[in-house]
């Protein structure tokens, strides 16, 4: 089955403010224990939505974003440890897209992978965003990966991404299983002129 | 054209470029573990692929494994459910796995040095971030997510794009009481938790040169926490003479080509470095976490950061945001905080080195009434060397609860955890909120002598006060 070709991702917006969010607090440990990645959802910003005062309530669990695709934050987004589990539970719980100053390098990787959009724009822009769905959170927000830029209501902001993600999303070939297996014959030839890989082993 | 060791391991290892622009980059290694492969074997089992190199594809069972009572079935089903996926994943695609009766087992960063399967001048992934430790043998070593899991175990392949090398240099020596998990907490306070972001970090220098291969290991394991994700070693006699003689080592008749091999992967003279930093070991103080990332240290003698005092509006609210977490007051003194819990393990510092030197300096001393102090040994292996040593009975006779092989507090898979807002003075790697398993739990990272210290003093303390540490 083809990959669809993700060019350009609609809907409502999440504010998820803070710096280095990590992949411990996007999804606890407890959570992985798991033969799959059924049910991940759930576990999105678990301890942190249990945390809020009383009185407040967590943006994940306030109603007026419900429905929301477009997850709001700040910057080094999804650091920490490689579990891909984060990613999955952004997107299990509906996110198509993330739009952050920038991100840890695996997370950034792991969600490409999965179709899940990371994309990077202005602190002062994101902070326009997330103003303009405070404010009126049906705002319609669109990423738009071939003009490479941030719409919502009247406005448009720039928006940044590595080329090779870029391509991979928008031409659809972000999961690389299969051009992977493509290229058998090369990986066959590379091994041969690696002597550990023919290393017998105990 | 002089080329560092990062380059010559990408350029022998590029299979071709993609459509994308990422490089098809071989995988010479792969390890495998309980938590991150069950789904990537599920993926394989949906696509109908085998294995393309079970050869090169090693497994253990760590995070999940209990420390205290190992017998089976584990009292968590969720747990022995992953680790009977583990087994039966490995059975049927012929794949090596180091199980809990093998008398090998161990965290999945531990086991492959142990073992010689980590070798310089190779490609090694896992999907686990703390790969990077496999650098310290001059190996680009990458921590990977479970759909590149699959990939690599269908094809023994990644798409990735290259990464920048900056070189960063320790020179000169480190003052007595300082350790290598020191170096690497200061080296992330300098440059910050995402100022790797984009690179591969090359440790080098005269403190480097004299490292052993075990503290190499801890600072590399946490090149990850720089947001590095990759750091490593240049390959020296200190590599080789470690790795010689070891199970998947190459043999004798071998061994001479593949040293040449690998000496000849270690960065060239006058390469190019995308950036240089370099540190002077002197500078390098007992480092101690006070906040919720791992780049939130400050040396043993100072006060806790003051949000006031912060120059930058991030830097405000952070500590804010950090303070509040971990309920320290802005200005004390981190000398003083009372603890409750002291974790000695993780595969930052749970390797025989590890526990010999705490070991030297606890006998004779008690852990503080009221403090749960726990020792994990990192392997089967070096629980079995602790024991032959008698380093065991120092830290049980000192008060420690003595465990099996694994990765328990660090992350709190397993029924080690934090209840409520203990603090524990750790030698793991994350002080993210929550992390060593209750939501409100809290962290502070610090070097193995100095979590030994804390556990006697009852509070994070100076090892080289509460043990007159002297050389």
């Amino acid at each position: 089955m083809p990959l669809a070709k993700i060019s350009t991702i609609t809907g409502r917006g999440l504010p998820i403010p803070g710096n280095d969010i990590d992949t411990d607090r996007i999804i606890p440990a407890r959570f992985l224990k798991a033969v799959t990645f059924d049910g991940l959802g759930e576990g999105l910003f678990y301890d942190a939505r249990k945390a809020v005062p009383a009185g407040q309530v967590h943006p994940l669990d306030d109603p007026r974003y419900r429905g929301a695709a477009i997850l709001l934050s700040g910057a080094n987004f999804g650091c920490g440890s490689s579990r891909e589990h984060a990613p999955q539970a952004i997107q299990k719980f509906g996110f198509k897209a993330v739009v952050a100053e920038n991100y840890a390098e695996i997370f950034f990787g792991n969600s490409t992978t999965i179709g899940l959009a990371c994309v990077s724009a202005e602190r002062s822009d994101i902070a326009r965003i997330a103003a303009a769905v405070e404010t009126n959170p049906a705002v319609e927000i669109t990423i738009d990966l071939s003009a490479r830029e941030i719409r919502f209501g009247a406005e448009k902001v720039p928006l940044a991404m590595r080329d090779s993600a870029r391509d991979a999303l928008v031409n659809g070939r972000w999961d690389s299983i299969g051009e992977l297996l493509d290229g058998r014959e090369a990986v066959a030839a590379t091994a041969a002129r690696l002597p550990y890989l023919a290393a017998p082993h105990k | 054209m002089a080329k560092s060791l990062f380059q010559k391991v990408w350029d022998a290892h590029s299979v071709r470029q993609l459509a994308n622009g990422q490089t098809q980059l071989l995988i010479g290694t792969h390890l495998i573990h309980e938590v991150t492969s069950p789904q990537a074997f599920g993926m394989l089992r949906d696509l109908g692929l085998p294995v393309a190199m079970p050869h090169r594809t090693f497994a253990t069972v760590d995070h999940i494994v209990p420390t205290d009572q190992r017998s089976e079935p584990f009292s968590d089903p969720l747990a022995d459910a992953m680790i009977k996926e583990l087994r039966k994943n490995c059975a049927a695609h012929g794949i090596t796995y180091f199980d809990l009766a093998s008398g090998r087992q161990g965290i999945v960063h531990m086991v492959g040095p142990e073992q010689g399967i980590t070798q310089p001048g190779t490609t090694i992934a896992c999907g686990d971030s703390h790969t990077s430790t496999h650098g310290a043998f001059g190996a680009i070593a990458l921590g990977i997510g479970t759909s590149q899991v699959r990939d690599v175990l269908a094809t023994q392949t990644i798409a990735l794009g290259p990464l920048k090398v900056r070189r960063i240099n320790v020179e000169g020596q480190l003052r007595p009481g300082v350790y290598a998990k020191d170096v690497i907490l200061h080296i992330i306070r300098t440059l910050g938790v995402n100022g790797g972001t984009g690179f591969a970090y090359e440790y080098a220098g005269a403190v480097f040169d004299r490292f052993s291969m075990e503290e190499r290991m801890t600072v590399c394991n946490m090149s990850i926490e720089g947001g590095a994700r990759v750091g490593y070693v240049n390959p020296d006699d200190t590599t080789f003479n470690y790795l010689k003689g070891r199970p998947y080592a190459p043999p004798a008749a071998a061994w001479e080509s593949a040293v040449t091999r690998w000496r000849s992967m270690a960065s060239d003279a006058g390469c190019h470095y995308d950036d240089v930093v370099t540190i002077q070991g002197a500078e390098i103080p007992p480092t101690v976490t006070w906040g919720i990332n791992p780049g939130q240290g400050i040396a043993i003698t100072e006060t806790i950061p003051d949000p006031a005092k912060a120059t930058a509006v991030d830097e405000r609210a952070s500590i804010e945001e950090a303070l509040a977490y971990m309920k320290l007051r802005a200005g004390a003194p981190i000398q003083g905080t009372k603890i409750d819990v002291a974790f000695l393990g993780s595969c930052t510092n749970a390797r025989l080195s590890d526990f010999k030197e705490v070991a030297k300096y606890l006998k004779g001393h008690r852990v503080a009434p009221g403090v749960k102090a726990i020792a994990v040994p990192g392997s089967q292996l070096v629980s079995q060397a602790c024991a032959e040593l008698g380093i065991d009975r120092v830290f049980r006779e000192a008060g420690f609860e003595w465990r099996e092989a694994g990765c328990s507090m660090c992350l709190a898979m397993n029924p080690d955890k934090l209840v409520g807002d203990q603090l524990c003075a750790s030698s793991s790697n994350r002080n993210f909120k929550g992390r060593q398993g209750s939501p409100t739990g809290r962290t502070l990272l610090m070097s193995p002598l100095m979590v030994a210290a804390a556990a006697v003093a009852g509070s994070v303390a100076d090892a080289r006060e509460v043990f007159g540490v002297t050389q």
